[in-house]
């Protein structure tokens, strides 16, 4: 069974999902980091390998991982981190990593390594389900879930694709670009997240999709969640992160957090606006009944 | 060395795999782009009107077929004949514009208006802004910060022509790191633009596409080494970078068993020493830049920075068809160091008044040492370019710059 699967539907499909570089600032903050935006109701941590060449990455990460690499970055503290995260939290910790160091460690042994951490999985940003038969294999002997990615670009048989070899979720590329914080998050997140949803429909199956490039804030969170089942934010954090440490990483994930909430108590501002359900939004992002609402008031309470 | 008669011809080889390397790693957001680009480039290479235009362009605007010249005073120093191709004498300076004019036809019919392009030495960038001008395009070139500073010259250039220059300043702000920003920018602009890679690495279909564009340098250099000399050359040389002037050139010697091919990686402060960019000859099979081969990364798959005198050859990885030349042992990699190319820069302009690029010179080094072993031996030497844009670098390295002087 996916645990990160199962984390998002206790949310009532209102997932969210932080991400940090491991290793970032030093191994034991981003460890403190990762427990933190947990407790303050991140449903999911994404866990960011430092690496040399990363394609996907916009400034802010870009910066954060070099720098980690610079102080001398080993993966052995990868798998120290997932070990401290998961024992300390329940929200299930993905791994999101270049293809390069996996390939160079040896997939099963990487694998092998994560699952003995209590790692769920991985998210792979180089790595397409037609080159990824060794990962699929190591994936199933080990019990991790892994995330492909499915871009506003994608042809339908790319999507096909990305969801028959996902597991957990399909990353929904909310944006032709890099990581990093925008201000609108692409009309063509909505687009691909129904298109996914239609896709896995007619292949017989479900797929959750959470939308991640671009989202921090609340109020995006908010918004993404009326057609998916998750948000995914990085850049964002990463930079409270570094400039305000761990209070301030977990100060911004509590404000995103208000975001998944459905009666969005905290937001009496943007509340008129937002009081009317977007119209037209599908069905599967109905809260489910009894674990969504319990986590909800759970979030409220924090918030 | 028996690439057995019966064998498939080596020729024939196309992408997206060239034996365990190549491939298409790249992230999911490029992937209708590749798939697009490569579903064109095939029509494109079957289509007799698009290579009709090449051919033409080719010979009005580059200036080909390049001359061959039998360099006879260098020869009789090093003792053996040394024939030059002349790549050096192609409009803009080097081999570079071959490709450049065949993707930006191809970037034409895909409809797109925007070329983006990484260089090193900057001769990529000025093709790139050259054709962009012809063919009345947006350009932006990625290039790194150190190399900004080095090929000055060729900034200087690319701003002319019209193109936007862009400095590098992220991981080790070279050549790797211009295509890594390059490749950013095409994912969040790939509707309007083409990408275009300046050698042959990257994911299919760019190791075959840039190989095809450069296989003039080859065919015309084996017509015109037999019209000269009655036979086939003893071995053909030629620098590696991502090695597109290698692949260009060896292409048409790869079913002449006979025929030894020479690549020369850059050994920077020596093969010894930690400072190099020899990627075959000391990398090991990785992921880069959406390819499968020889990069240089250290034992957690991290890359690691390479280093040259010369800009156009500071690069971790090689294209795939050369780690596949490799393996099959039909092509030998030698390093050759900055000393060493430095030499051999010297040695060509005072023997025959040629005065070629730093990366060229790394092929010319590789020509003398083998002279040495094979004295009375006929080699083939690509001269992939011309040396201006390093006239400061060499100035500084001969101490021939008076004190006080306007520094370029
Ligand atoms: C003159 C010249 N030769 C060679 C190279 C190296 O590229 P490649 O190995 O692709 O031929 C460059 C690259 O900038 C160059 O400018």
């Amino acid at each position: 069974m996916s645990r990160t699967e199962d984390a998002i539907r206790a949310s009532g499909s209102r997932a969210l999902i932080g991400y940090l570089p491991v290793g970032f600032p030093d191994l034991a903050t981003s460890i403190e980091a990762a427990v933190a935006i947990a407790e303050a109701g991140c449903t999911a941590i994404e866990l960011g390998v430092p690496y040399s060449d990363p394609g996907m990455d916009g400034p802010v990460i870009q910066a954060a991982t070099q720098s980690t690499l610079e102080r001398g970055f080993r993966l052995e503290e990868l798998f120290e981190a997932v070990a401290a995260i998961t024992a300390r939290t329940s929200a299930p910790v993905l791994v999101m990593t270049y293809w390069n160091p996996v390939l160079r460690y040896g997939v099963d042994r990487f694998a092998e390594r994560l699952a003995a951490a209590g790692g769920a999985g991985l998210i792979t940003p180089d790595l397409t389900p037609e080159n990824g038969r060794d990962w699929l294999e190591a994936a199933e002997r080990h019990d991790l879930d892994r995330v492909f990615l499915a871009a506003p670009s994608s042809s339908d048989a790319r999507i096909d694709a990305a969801v028959a070899g996902s597991r957990g979720f399909v990353y929904t590329v909310s944006t032709m670009g890099t990581t990093g914080a925008r201000n609108d998050v692409d009309l063509a997140a909505r687009a691909l997240a129904d298109r996914i949803a239609a896709r896995a429909a007619s292949a017989g199956t479900e797929a959750l999709r959470c939308v991640g490039l671009g989202i921090s804030t609340a109020e995006q969170v908010r918004d993404v969640l009326t057609y998916a089942d998750g948000a995914i934010v990085g850049s964002a954090l990463v930079r409270a992160l570094g400039a305000g440490g761990v209070p301030a990483v977990r100060e911004l994930a509590a404000s995103l957090a208000a975001g998944t909430l459905d009666d969005g108590p905290a937001f009496a501002g943007t509340q008129a606006a937002d009081a009317a359900p977007a119209a037209g939004a599908p069905a599967p992002s109905t809260p489910a009944p009894s674990t969504g609402s319990t986590h909800s008031t759970e979030k409220g309470a924090s918030a | 060395m028996s690439a057995s008669q019966q064998s498939p011809s080596l020729r024939e080889q196309h992408g997206p795999w060239f034996g365990a390397y190549g491939g298409v790693f790249m992230p999911e957001p490029l992937m209708a782009a590749i798939d697009e680009l490569a579903e064109c480039y095939a029509e494109c290479k079957a289509d007799p009107a698009f290579q009709a235009e090449f051919a033409r362009l080719s010979r009005d605007y580059t200036g080909r077929p390049s001359l061959l010249t039998d360099a006879t005073r260098l020869s009789e120093q090093a003792g053996a004949r040394i024939l030059l191709k002349r790549e050096d004498l192609n409009h803009t300076g080097s081999h570079k514009i071959n490709n450049v004019l065949g993707q930006a036809l191809v970037a034409q019919r895909l409809g797109k208006t925007r070329l983006i392009a990484e260089t090193g030495a900057g001769q990529h960038g000025v093709a790139t802004a050259t054709a962009a001008a012809l063919f009345g395009m947006e350009c932006v070139v990625y290039m790194g910060e150190v190399d900004t500073e080095r090929q000055a010259l060729n900034v200087a250039r690319m701003r002319l022509l019209g193109a936007e220059v862009v400095p590098v300043k992220s991981g080790s702000r070279t050549l790797k790191d211009a295509i890594n920003e390059g490749l950013r920018d095409w994912v969040a602009n790939v509707d309007s633009t083409h990408y275009l890679m300046g050698t042959v690495a990257g994911p299919h279909p760019f190791p075959e596409m840039v190989r095809d564009f450069h296989r003039a340098i080859g065919d015309e250099a084996r017509e015109q080494t037999i019209a000269l000399t009655g036979g086939l050359p003893d071995a053909v040389l030629a620098c590696v970078g991502g090695g597109s002037n290698a692949m260009g050139i060896f292409h048409a010697f790869l079913d002449d068993a006979d025929v030894r091919l020479i690549g020369l990686e850059a050994a920077g402060d020596g093969a010894e020493t930690a400072r190099h960019a020899l990627s075959i000859e000391r990398g090991a099979p990785g992921l880069l830049h959406g390819m499968r081969t020889y990069l240089l990364q250290d034992d957690e798959g991290q890359t690691l920075e390479s280093h040259s005198i010369s800009a156009g050859l500071d690069y971790p990885g090689v294209g795939p068809e050369h780690a596949w030349l490799h393996d099959l042992g039909r092509a030998e990699y030698q390093p050759v160091s900055d000393t060493e190319a430095m030499d051999a820069f010297l040695a060509l302009t005072r023997a025959e008044g040629i005065i070629p690029a730093i990366e060229s010179a790394h092929a010319i080094a590789g020509a003398l040492r083998l002279a040495k072993e094979q004295p009375g031996s006929t080699l083939l030497v690509s001269l992939s370019g011309r040396g201006d844009k390093d006239v400061a670098t060499a100035g500084r390295w001969f101490h021939l710059l008076d004190e006080g002087a306007q520094q370029l």
